[in-house]
């Protein structure tokens, strides 16, 4: 069995992140990859007067997130982020 | 109608413009990012080659190069167009002369980490100048002072506010927003705003 046999497809991601994001990301704590900085998203520098969304680290101004609309689609960059935190449901 | 009145005083007709643009006349700011603080003291502007020969200028000497004043139409990719904006500033043709290069590529980043890309064919010819100066006053730092490029053919997220550095290689490597969704080349008379178009 090859490596690439051993691994689904991104199809499989679905299923696990359908919830997330549906989620308020704003309640999500998330980790600067620069300067560890683990703070909620709501705490963030946003820059919206451009041609896409950036999101810096209040800290250090690294670029956490990016994010651009286009006709139909969106792209979303979440390089400068280690981790994102979600709340989520907890099961019955 | 197909007919312009010369006695028309108020929005330009639409065929002047590109594709799914419309005219503004103040000067909207938009950036990737805070506007940096630069000491001219500090400020500097650096071309290297492909084969790493560096040209260097602070801003005495980037000062002391030849200007020209221009009177251009920009076209930003958020759908506003700005026509007979005048600007001064040194041609990239000054900059590059004599730089022996064979490079098809520039990479072009600003202080505070911007980049864009373009091919070096795009910067010559008299199409692309760093930009010191707009409608006779010193270039403000939320328009890209102390200088920007100035690439007015190609949308204005090209035309990089508070440029530092333009590396050319012979790798086309996008840029800030052409890694994201961004048209490679942004060609506001193709459209060619995001991937695909």
């Amino acid at each position: 069995m090859t490596s690439s046999n051993r691994w689904p497809d991104g199809n499989t991601l679905t299923g696990h992140l359908l919830d997330l994001f549906r989620v308020d990301v704003t309640t999500a704590l998330g980790r600067c990859t620069r300067c560890g900085r683990t703070a909620a998203m709501a705490e963030v520098r946003v820059g919206d007067h451009a041609p896409g969304v950036v999101a810096r680290c209040p800290a250090c101004d690294q670029v956490l997130l990016r994010l651009v609309h286009g006709p139909g689609r969106a792209w979303l960059d979440l390089r400068g982020l280690t981790y994102l935190q979600l709340p989520v449901p907890e099961e019955a | 109608m197909g007919t312009v009145s010369r006695g028309f005083k108020g929005r330009r007709p639409s065929v002047e413009l590109p594709p799914g643009q419309y005219l503004v006349e103040d000067f909207p700011v938009l950036s990737a990012g805070p506007t940096p603080s630069i000491d001219l003291q500090d400020w500097e502007l650096v071309i290297t080659s492909e084969t790493d020969e560096q040209r260097r200028w602070d801003w005495d000497a980037f000062r002391a190069l030849p200007s020209e004043q221009v009177t251009v139409d920009i076209h930003c990719v958020t759908h506003w167009s700005k026509l007979h904006t005048s600007w001064e500033g040194a041609s990239l043709d000054t900059l590059l002369e004599g730089l022996e290069t064979s490079a098809g590529y520039a990479l072009v980043t600003s202080y505070g980490g911007y980049t864009t890309n373009l091919p070096l064919e795009d910067l010559t010819d008299g199409k692309a100048w760093i930009a010191f100066r707009y409608d006779g006053e010193d270039l403000e730092p939320e328009h890209g002072g102390p200088a920007r490029l100035l690439v007015p053919h190609l949308y204005f997220w090209k035309s990089a506010k508070w440029v530092r550095w333009i590396q050319l290689g012979d790798q086309d490597e996008p840029g800030f927003w052409e890694s994201l969704g961004y048209h490679n080349y942004g060609d506001p008379w193709q459209e060619q705003r995001f991937w695909g178009d």
